[in-house]
């Protein structure tokens, strides 16, 4: 019987072995220095916010691992031989594969700053974090303020939880606009102002100088690149993106780039090794994507991919349309499709944006200005629709149809306060056009494409 | 507002320890006039009872209720003991007629409802005669200082949105020791409720000019529970406004359950009473309402002319018809959480508790075999009653219709759906009973689950597995099981409450009700993945 290893029991290991499981008999082994059970990763601020417990974030009971015949051994790999085809641990323990899937997932950037690794730095990745995260800011009293370094998705989480203890926060952020790198103006805007109203201390164009210690190797305070301002503090957050968690696979033939590099199989330059998740860099980009993704939903989709190629149908990683959803503090976001910010935007790409007067909502959608071809939309605020984007994207919709039949798309809880009337009325005011608003038809929101 | 805050909780906490002080204040005698005509009242054939009752209560000394409780209960007992003597005496000498005789004597009755009539006649006292000022100082200092701890939430919680923050770092809502003695509280209260009435008589007198003026009668400890789970409600209800004032779906489905409550369940009973009709609450529906097909209420609506028809028929269609096909279009929600007076108290005095339901697939066999046992159980003894209603045959195969019924009285009515169903909410979550017990949940399960247009439909590929909807699931439905794998859910015991969607950071859930077709959509893949491998799969 075959030997499937899997380095890493995050969301794209672990959905490979449940596929791998569902089509085969093979043998299935999950390794992780983490946690021996799965869990939500995306769900460790809930545990510092008192929202979950974290045996809410595992998203399995303990008894399916057994159950579905899927081993989970707890240790760090310190080296992979793939020509003998045998893992080493820290542990000196060995463990010996027929084929092996890498699925470490991404680690917290450091860029060198001095003091980045004194106590009371760390980023807010893995569940140690979150212990340490609870062991220096328990409350305001043990931590009396806390610095965050990188304005990005983590970042805004982890203000948000230290704000829900009443810990007060200083948010650097390298921009000049929150995430202005992804989001339009608008909308980074938008998101300025809701960072402020939640008593942030946001610094925009605000880079990290160093981090001082006190007596004890502790963080004391950090000093601003710019100002050479001294901010005490008794946490600092290391939140400027992530990178491949891929160290110990260094030596052992595997190619590597930033990630693990891997084609359209995801199969490794070695033969049956494969990479999936955040750690898997393709050798080119598919569409606009990135080459590597740290998303929830890629990982999975890797795992999903890559086991049936592993159960003998061979097939490649072709994720369909771009999605993804946040939500930044009491703000949820969504996108379909690409809107790319004013500073990543092609020539030939334009914005019809509307904004709630009051409310924090608004929509941008980007359409190709000669074609007037849909390319994307940030819904903020509104929820919307994934299987009508998609489609919608698959059929090469106009922006005009987009907005003719919004309403089938959008996905807000019922009785809630729609808004096509006054999103198509400034687009048919922007525009001189004359578009009427088709009421949502449970027909074509569940007819296939 | 903090301070506003925690002197609300003082206040509160004040009137509720003058609530529960109040138990022990008054003193219980009757006089020798009231005690004749109680007797003569009561018709009763006892010819010692009447004696019994005045060495035991006709007196000067000052009684407390526990006192007066147990010397009225040992004057029934006495006098009961003496006939069953009798009857044993006949019965050896073999004298039929004289042991036939007997049994007429014998006073049949639980002994604190007994008890508990003439408490009511018998109490002077701080609730008794300063009314008014006892139930500012018990009921208005508990609705004052509760409010006062709830509105500056207002402020407190910040800019709408899901404030979950701290509920499992609370001694409150994470089963500390403040859940625990709530839990215990709840329990005793609903124990004296159904079992020791007399020993809350006191409570009883606080309500009793509100009853006067809505029905004219004098409240009994049901126009008590009946007052107070308006008051909880519509307090707890406020928490609810402001907790979730940016969801208006939760803010219209409060406003309706407490609409239903209050008027359906409270008023319209009471005032029907008022014009001699029979006490009827028209959002009911059997099986919930149990006894609804018991003799001694077919009898009552039958000699209540056309309106008591009315009502037979009413509850009848009810259950047939209107229940299934509101649930057809809008899913069980529309009873459950939008008009159910249980579902009322689970959503609002139950809220701060949903998270602690189990959501272990255990827990999920264990509610299908026990819910669906008390459906049968109730249905078998409607059964039973029907055909000693129609038959006038007291049992059916050797068993008495009227001990089943007082079995599921005991063992359903009071102590699952009351002393467990709420008293454990602390412990076990909301919705207890609903989940676990209610008999009209099954049956509207059924039809949710095999023939509805609604659903929580999946976002397609957006979930993040984090666990939020499961965790808040009151039902204890691993939501998140299905939104992962891209699928609807589906779910007989879904009550439709809608916090599950209320708290996805990511936009994946939505109540809807749609096309049957493709309601329920099995996934391996979800969207977002190959088109070509999500056909392959799924398709399967």
């Amino acid at each position: 019987m075959e030997h499937i290893v899997i380095i890493g029991n995050g969301i794209s290991g672990v959905t490979a072995a449940r596929h791998i499981r569902k089509n085969s008999d093979m043998k299935i082994t999950i390794v992780s220095a983490e946690t021996k059970y799965f869990f939500s990763r995306t769900a460790l601020m809930y545990i510092y916010m008192g929202h979950m417990k974290f045996e809410h974030t595992q998203p399995y009971e303990n008894w399916f691992w057994d159950k579905n015949r899927i081993e989970l051994k707890e240790g760090y790999v310190n080296k992979i031989d793939t020509d003998k085809k045998i893992l080493d641990f820290k542990d000196s323990s060995t463990l010996s594969y027929d084929k092996l899937i890498i699925a470490t997932g991404s680690k917290p950037n450091k860029f060198g700053w001095p003091g980045q690794d004194l106590d009371g730095v760390m980023g807010m990745y893995h569940k140690q974090d979150l212990e340490n995260l609870e062991k220096f800011a328990p409350n305001k009293e043990a931590c009396k303020r806390a610095v965050i370094v990188g304005g990005g998705l983590i970042g805004i989480e982890l203000a948000e939880m230290l704000r829900s203890r009443k810990i007060p926060v200083t948010f650097l952020v390298r921009e000049a606009s929150f995430w202005n790198g992804v989001l339009p103006a608008q909308e980074s805007e938008l998101i300025n102002k809701h960072i402020k109203e939640h008593h942030i201390d946001l610094r925009l164009s605000t880079n990290l100088k160093e981090i001082k210690a006190d007596e004890n190797g502790k963080v004391k305070s950090i000093i601003i690149q710019e100002t050479g301002e001294e901010i005490f503090c008794d946490v600092v957050g290391l939140t400027a993106g992530v990178t491949p968690n891929i160290d110990f696979i260094k030596d052992s033939g595997i190619e590597l780039g930033r990630g693990v590099k891997v084609n359209r199989y995801l199969e490794t330059n070695i033969t049956d090794v494969y990479a999936i998740g955040d750690c898997a860099e393709q050798h080119e980009a598919i569409g606009q994507r990135r080459n590597i993704e740290a998303v929830w939903y890629t990982g999975r989709m890797m795992g999903e991919t890559l086991a049936q190629t592993i159960c003998g149908n061979k097939t490649a990683y072709k994720p369909g349309h771009w999605f993804n959803s946040a939500k930044f503090l009491d703000i949820e976001y969504q996108t379909y499709g690409w809107v790319f910010s004013e500073r990543g935007k092609q020539e030939n790409e334009s914005y019809f944006q509307w904004q709630h007067p009051k409310d924090n909502k608004c929509i941008t959608i980007s359409f190709d200005k000669n074609t007037n071809k849909f390319l994307g939309i940030n819904t903020f605020g509104i929820r919307m629709r994934h299987e009508i984007f998609d489609k919608w994207l698959t059929e090469n919709k106009s922006i005009e149809f987009v907005l003719e039949y919004l309403a089938d798309a959008n996905f807000d809880p019922e009785f809630y306060k729609l808004h096509e009337t006054e999103i198509v009325a400034k687009f048919n005011l922007e525009n001189n056009t004359n578009i009427q608003i088709k009421k949502k038809s449970w027909k074509r929101i569940f007819s296939k494409s | 507002m903090k301070t506003i805050k925690q002197t609300g909780l003082i206040v509160f906490l004040l009137g509720l320890t003058i609530f529960i002080a109040t138990i022990f204040t008054g003193s219980f005698n009757l006089k020798q006039a009231e005690l004749d005509s109680f007797v003569s009242e009561q018709n009763y054939k006892s010819t010692i009872i009447k004696d019994e009752l005045q060495k035991a209560i006709v007196t000067t000394e000052s009684l407390n209720i526990f006192e007066f409780s147990s010397r009225v209960i040992n004057a029934y007992q006495t006098s009961n003991n003496h006939y069953d003597a009798l009857i044993a005496k006949f019965d050896a000498e073999k004298n039929w007629d004289e042991k036939g005789k007997q049994f007429q004597y014998k006073i049949f009755g639980k002994p604190h409802s007994l008890s508990f009539t003439l408490a009511k006649k018998a109490g002077k006292g701080f609730a008794a005669d300063n009314t008014g000022l006892a139930w500012f100082l018990t009921f208005g200092l508990g609705i004052i200082g509760a409010l006062m701890f709830i509105v500056p939430d207002v402020v407190l919680l910040g800019k709408p949105g899901i404030k979950n923050d701290g509920i499992f770092l609370s001694a409150v809502t994470n089963r500390g020791w403040i859940g625990w003695f709530t839990f215990i509280f709840l329990v005793t209260f609903y124990i004296l409720l159904y079992f020791y009435p007399d020993l809350i008589v006191n409570w009883v007198y606080l309500v009793d000019p509100i009853s006067k003026s809505i029905s004219g009668n004098a409240a009994s400890q049901w126009f008590l529970y009946g007052f107070l789970y308006c008051v909880v409600m519509t307090v707890m209800a406020v928490r609810m406004y402001i907790k979730y004032r940016h969801n208006k779906y939760q803010i219209l489905r409060t406003t309706s359950v407490l609409f239903f409550q209050i008027v359906f369940a409270f008023l319209i009973p009471e005032i029907l009473v008022r014009f001699e009709k029979p006490w009827y609450d028209f959002k009911n529906a059997f099986p919930l309402d149990y006894d609804f097909f018991f003799r001694w209420n077919l009898d009552e609506l039958l000699s209540s002319g056309g309106f008591g028809l009315f009502i037979l028929v009413w509850g009848v269609v009810l259950t047939i018809v209107v229940v299934p096909v509101m649930v057809y279009f809008f899913g069980k929600r529309w009873y459950c959480s939008w008009v159910c007076g249980c579902g009322g108290l689970a959503e609002t005095l139950g809220d701060p508790y949903r998270q602690n339901s189990s959501k272990t697939l255990l827990s999920w066999r264990a509610e299908r075999i026990i819910i669906h046992s008390v459906l049968i159980f109730v249905l078998v003894m409607t059964g039973f009653a029907l055909y000693t209603f129609f038959s006038g045959a007291d049992q059916v195969i050797g068993i008495k219709t009227q001990t089943i019924q007082d079995i599921y009285g005991f063992l359903i009515g009071s102590i699952f759906a009351g002393v467990i169903g709420t008293g454990f909410y602390p412990i076990f979550g909301n919705r207890v009973w609903c989940r676990f017990g209610c008999p009209l949940a099954a049956y509207l399960g059924f039809v949710q689950r095999f023939k509805s247009r609604f659903r929580i439909t999946t976002n397609g590929g957006q979930c993040i597995s984090c666990g939020n909807c499961s965790t808040y699931c009151e039902q204890g439905i691993d939501v998140r099981a299905y939104a992962q794998k891209g699928e609807n859910i589906v779910r007989s015991s879904c009550v439709g409450c809608g916090v599950c969607s209320a708290v996805c950071p990511r936009g994946v859930l939505k109540l809807e009700n749609g096309p049957e077709e493709g309601r329920i959509n099995p996934t391996e893949i979800l969207l977002g993945n190959d088109v070509d491998l999500m056909e392959l799969v799924n398709k399967k």
